[in-house]
């Protein structure tokens, strides 16, 4: 604490307040660092070939070109896994969060019997899991190695979402609305559905952005269990073959030896890749950050 | 109120937890009875329940190979030294921004804060090549631009470490400060108020009222952090990782799926991921008991 002693010499009630414009100049920098580098990247797959050899391009395109986005949307591979991530994440969002709410509503009403316990036996997997081996075997006993539902189902509920929608849903949704319900004879189904939800609508626009966030970004499992089936790998996973290992090229490669550049290629992969996630975002910011809090608010 | 009748004015809300409870079971606790694999010789045509009983056995062999020692070293280094920079970043930025009074210039900071969470390990695999990579890297453009010597960011054992970490930061800093600022708008704004009339100027602020009064939350996010010390993700090692950098990306997580995935040894995979599950399992346990020592709330 005495070390900040010479620092308050400074403070007291100047016009100019320098530490402040010092903070936000911080700031302004970090945040520039954490978008600059998409936006080098961005500048690079709208480049040509010839300014990104030369190493000449930074934060803006030089050359305007288009072919690298003309080369992926004419890539069968790519344009599936697309579209596998995203029906796996529309799916996994979906089924995730029927699960997370049941889940919650249960747990959070007084009435339930062995509550404790029960709240227990789900967020205790936060803590402990069976390990990938375990899960991957239970995966082949199921059946559903090499198909979709192994990049859906056993994802599709987390503790820790469970416990964020919970906390949610005992401090916003008033009691006296749900027991002035229960007089007039609404059923927990009736109050889930017409009381508890509509009330919920910024943390269900959070944990789904949460869920649809960690599925379309992932790809360990698509890793471990997608093995044979080459058409069911979704989008991650088809980039972390192409950029990461540079194993699998692009189908029309050979006859389009002119687009030769893989730096711009990658480029436009990412910028392909996280484009989606991007258009969701701004849309749901201003819920999440309202959402989060509720959860984060101890009960 | 019985057992019995408990269940008939509210058999909904048990129906409700149907679902979610099957789900949990088959897809949470049915996996761990595969860890008496950890516990067997487990071979393939003998089947799981075929398989011979060894005991320790399996331990004892991992427990002596030269890549678990490498594994264990670099698991607890990477994660140790994550903690050290990643954890305390979200606080320091939460800090700062709360001292921002502007209420668009704050929202503005946080959205270009949040971006690389948003951003998968491929994707941040890859930007980092396209930054940090030796010969065609912008950051090395730049560098020799200016007549400096490419520096091997990502090519060389002791600078991928750096950049491994500085990554890490990169990507979750932003994130992690989200709890820390809905900590710190719960905090009574009288106190600080008093602290002025005392005379108290930012810093004074900061470190007596700010600091204090998210305390909780620092402590409850570091035991969650240590039960993690022997994981790690294996995502960003995956995409991280390169043929020039061998020396501090075998992790435990990347010989389990060496063993397991890649050579079809499940005993060994099983009874890594065993002892690293174990081990995560302690750490939070005992990082629980030491927090109500000192007097704090701990999380369970």
């Amino acid at each position: 604490m005495k070390s900040f002693d010479g620092t308050l010499a400074v403070q007291p009630k100047k016009r100019v307040d320098i530490w402040g414009l010092l903070i936000g100049l911080v700031l302004i920098i970090i945040s520039l660092v954490c978008l600059l580098p998409f936006v080098h990247v961005v500048a690079k797959s709208f480049s040509e070939d010839a300014f990104v050899i030369a190493n000449k391009v930074f934060l803006w395109p030089k050359g305007f070109s288009v072919e690298a986005y003309k080369k992926i949307f004419a890539d069968q591979s790519i344009l599936r896994s697309f579209y596998i991530s995203v029906i796996v994440t529309v799916l996994f969002t979906f089924i995730g969060m029927v699960i997370t709410i049941l889940a919650a509503y249960a747990l959070s009403r007084q009435q339930l019997r062995w509550r404790t316990a029960l709240t227990m036996i789900f967020t205790f997997p936060l803590f402990f899991h069976g390990g990938i081996i375990p899960e991957y075997m239970m995966i082949n006993n199921l059946g559903m190695l090499d198909t979709i539902w192994s990049l859906i189902l056993p994802l599709a509920f987390s503790s820790f979402n469970l416990i964020v929608m919970k906390s949610a849903l005992s401090s916003s949704i008033p009691v006296s609305l749900e027991e002035s319900a229960r007089i007039d004879g609404a059923g927990h189904f009736r109050i889930l559905w017409s009381i508890v939800l509509p009330l919920s609508k910024p943390i269900i626009a959070t944990l789904s952005l949460f869920y649809a966030v960690g599925r379309w970004n992932s790809y360990q499992d698509a890793l471990f269990y997608i093995k044979q089936n080459t058409d069911l790998r979704p989008l991650q996973l088809k980039l972390y073959y192409l950029i990461i290992q540079g194993s699998e090229s692009f189908q029309l490669e050979a006859t389009q030896v002119s687009l030769s550049n893989p730096e711009i290629l990658k480029a436009s992969c990412v910028v392909f890749a996280t484009v989606p996630i991007l258009l969701i975002y701004p849309f749901i910011q201003k819920y999440f950050v309202q959402g989060v809090m509720l959860g984060a608010i101890k009960e | 109120m019985s057992i019995s009748n408990s269940l008939r004015q509210d058999w909904q809300l048990y129906l409700i937890l149907v679902i979610p409870l099957c789900f949990v079971i088959l897809f949470k606790y049915a996996p761990m009875t595969g860890l008496v694999l950890a516990f067997k010789d487990y071979k393939i045509a003998k089947g799981f329940w075929g398989s011979e009983w060894v005991g320790f056995d399996v331990f004892r062999e991992i427990f002596s190979k030269p890549d678990f020692a490498l594994a264990l070293r670099n698991t607890v280094m990477l994660n140790l030294l994550d903690l050290v920079f990643s954890f305390t970043m979200p606080i320091v930025l939460a800090l700062l921004l709360n001292e921002i009074k502007s209420v668009k210039f704050k929202r503005m900071n946080q959205t270009l804060l949040y971006l690389p969470h948003f951003l998968s390990w491929i994707i941040i695999g890859a930007i980092a090549y396209q930054l940090l990579g030796e010969g065609s890297g912008a950051i090395n453009n730049a560098i020799a631009s200016l007549g400096g010597n490419r520096v091997p960011f990502l090519q060389e054992d002791t600078h991928w470490l750096i950049s491994y970490l500085f990554i890490g930061v990169w990507q979750s800093m932003g994130w992690g400060t989200i709890l820390y600022l809905a900590a710190i708008s719960g905090i009574n704004p009288e106190m600080y108020e008093a602290a002025i009339v005392d005379g108290a100027g930012r810093w004074r602020k900061i470190w007596n009222i700010t600091l204090p009064s998210i305390r909780f939350t620092i402590i409850t996010l570091l035991i969650m952090n240590l039960g993690k010390v022997m994981e790690g993700s294996f995502e960003r090692i995956f995409a991280l990782q390169n043929k020039a950098t061998t020396e501090f990306t075998t992790t435990i997580p990347v010989l389990v799926y060496r063993w397991g995935i890649e050579s079809g040894n499940f005993s060994r995979a099983t009874a890594l991921g065993l002892f690293q599950a174990i081990i995560g399992l302690t750490m939070v346990l005992l990082a629980d008991r030491v927090a109500k020592k000192l007097g704090e709330d701990g999380i369970f």
